[in-house]
């Protein structure tokens, strides 16, 4: 299954060694295609957070190839990479990371903020993502005064307000309880449904069995990666 | 699909949206911050507008005193001994064209002034007793403040008319029919007292008599002190350079000519020395104030280190970030000086209202006060900025 032409994410050879000799990714070769949707699985420390930067440009490999819908990261400025971000990449964070004291419309309307549209549109687009969520009754919601589990969906509003084609998600059940943690798998296949590419890291064996894929790493390497069929 | 990789462009409004936002997430910092510069500009702001007000009061006094008066009083000889003036001199001056009125005022030196006969006589308090013609009021711009100017009557008798100053030191306030005071051993009639006459100061500590009065009452010898002369206001300095060559032909260099609206104006370009001090201290509060939005902004950046990598993974370029901080420090600071100009025009319109002055703000110093400010936040905000487009987002996103 490696090596498809139609390969969203390319990964040859790559290795991530921090200054102090820790290496977090020791020679990673992976192929993840279009719409395919993911769980790279693994103890921490085994270089999941690491390979996931990676593959969504917030950092650059030491070593080795990486190649994000055909543009090879290595040739790219950091502007470029932002560019590549904005419109191609969302992210999904463990601790949400959403603003403070700011509507969760509004947060969501900022994953737009730096793809030059109009605040206008910014805010339609966001009311729709929030709907797709299931949130359409949260929009003047600020953080606080909302759920862990809503929290994490907003993230996942901001994250796919710009469609992107590729959704990167960090241990996005790790902060919520098993309830919670559901919705946001609900959400996150839905997702996969409409066509979106999804890499889940997550170390909880219950949610990566759910996907059809899954690629598990121990020591900055890949030492599995089986894919099933699912019912 | 675009192959081409240009991030989106970050609309000004959103610049100043996202600045706006930075600044209310924190809010007692934000007001503590811009107080800094607030304190610099509104000293600096209220140090121009009162002096420019005090400025605005003097040239409407100049304006309504004139500044065509001029003085000619006897100076010395070559031999540094005390000159007069000829007796003919008031008429001479008179002739000149272009000059509309002239008298003279006398000094009584001898003559001392006391409340009552009963007062031990060094007592005196420094009044100076002076024969007027009865064309010194309209000549030196002076008012009466109660009671009445002399006429060719009662200048004839023992009559007075008090200076503003005189009044005050000897204590009468006001004026009755039988009110009298110890003039040069006898008593003179008080008719009336002087407003304060700004050009000719030294009336203010006068008592005036009537050039006749003090001939026959008290010896005078009719030896002219000071010529006051009022010109066409269009022709002061060539009436200026007439005069002493007029008064004392043989000897002009005898002659002191002066413009006591000169002096006032002097003393107020001595007060912009200070005024030049003044702005010193307040650009140095100006500093300060900049230090202080400096500091700030890198606790902010240190603080907000997962947003700025939570905004690189939405796509913002490092151009994106440095923007917003630098943005966020120029709000901080015009926040600021928009204070500061309030609260120094407050101070200067309370200052210049308590003493009697226009309220006068010049425009420069207010586009001067946005435009410190604008470079002292530029300046604060610079290197935090470029810290905040440093920060490596997947340190920061991966730690929390």
């Amino acid at each position: 299954m490696s090596n498809l032409p139609e390969a969203f994410i390319t990964l040859r050879g790559v290795r991530r060694e921090y200054p102090g000799g820790v290496v977090a990714l020791n020679g990673v070769d992976l192929d993840i295609d279009r719409g395919e949707l993911v769980a790279i699985i693994g103890p921490s420390g085994s270089g999941k957070t690491t390979m996931l930067n990676v593959m969504g440009t917030l950092d650059r490999p030491s070593d080795g190839q990486v190649v994000i819908d055909g543009f090879n990261v290595a040739e790219l400025s950091d502007t470029e990479l932002s560019a590549l971000r904005a419109f191609r990449i969302g992210f999904v964070f463990q601790h949400f990371h959403l603003a403070p004291g700011v509507s969760a419309l509004d947060n969501v309307a900022d994953g737009l903020l730096y793809t030059g549209t109009s605040i206008h549109e910014r805010r339609e687009r966001a009311e729709a993502a929030l709907r797709r969520v299931g949130l359409g009754h949260r929009l003047t919601h600020r953080p606080h005064e909302i759920s862990g589990g809503e929290k994490q969906r907003t993230a996942i509003a901001r994250a796919v307000v710009r469609e992107p084609e590729l959704l990167l998600a960090d241990e996005p059940t790790g902060a919520l309880d098993s309830h919670s943690g559901e919705d946001v798998m609900r959400v996150l296949l839905d997702l996969h449904e409409t066509g979106t590419t999804i890499v889940v890291i997550t170390h909880e064996h219950v949610v990566a069995t759910r996907l059809p894929r899954q690629v598990s790493m121990l020591d900055g390497r890949v030492v599995d990666d089986r894919m099933e069929i699912l019912a | 699909m675009t192959r081409s990789l240009q991030p989106g462009r970050l609309n000004p409004l959103d610049v100043v949206r996202l600045a706006g936002y930075g600044l209310r997430a924190r809010p007692l910092r934000m007001v503590l911050s811009a107080l800094g510069i607030a304190i610099g500009i509104a000293a600096m702001v209220a140090v121009v507008g009162i002096s420019a007000s005090s400025r605005a009061q003097l040239d409407q006094l100049l304006d309504s005193l004139g500044t065509n008066l001029l003085t000619a009083g006897p100076g010395s000889t070559l031999f540094g001994e005390e000159a007069t003036l000829p007796d003919e001199s008031v008429a001479m001056v008179g002739r000149i064209r272009l000059v509309e009125t002239v008298t003279a005022i006398g000094q009584l030196p001898d003559a001392k002034v006391y409340r009552t006969d009963k007062i031990p006589v060094p007592q005196s308090g420094g009044i100076g007793v002076y024969a007027v013609r009865t064309d010194l009021l309209e000549t030196v711009g002076a008012t009466v403040a109660t009671g009445t100017w002399l006429n060719n009557a009662t200048a004839q008798y023992p009559s007075v008319v008090l200076g503003a100053k005189t009044a005050e030191r000897i204590g009468i306030g006001a004026i009755y029919e039988d009110t009298q005071i110890w003039l040069g051993g006898r008593w003179f009639t008080v008719i009336g007292i002087l407003d304060p006459v700004p050009l000719v100061s030294r009336l203010d500590l006068g008592a005036l008599i009537g050039w006749e009065a003090g001939r026959r009452y008290l010896g005078f010898d009719g030896d002219i002190t000071t010529l006051y002369i009022r010109t066409n206001p269009d022709a002061v300095e060539s009436v200026r350079g007439l005069l002493a060559r007029t008064i004392n032909p043989a000897r002009p260099n005898e002659v002191d000519v002066s413009r006591p609206s000169d002096a006032l104006a002097a003393q107020a370009a001595a007060k912009t020395t200070f005024t030049g001090l003044l702005l010193g201290l307040g650009a140095v509060a100006l500093l300060v104030g900049g230090i202080g939005v400096a500091n700030t902004m890198v606790i902010s950046v240190l603080e907000r280190r997962t947003e700025i990598g939570l905004r690189r993974s939405l796509g913002a370029t490092r151009g994106h970030i440095r923007v917003q901080f630098l943005t966020e420090a120029l709000l901080l600071s015009v926040l600021g000086g928009g204070a500061g100009i309030l609260l120094g025009s407050g101070v200067t319109a309370v200052y210049a209202t308590l003493q009697g002055w226009p309220t006068v703000v010049p425009a420069w110093v207010m586009a001067g006060g946005i435009t410190s400010t604008l470079m002292i936040g530029g300046v604060a905000g610079l290197y935090p900025a470029l810290r905040a487009a440093r920060v490596a987002p997947a340190e920061v996103l991966a730690t929390t």
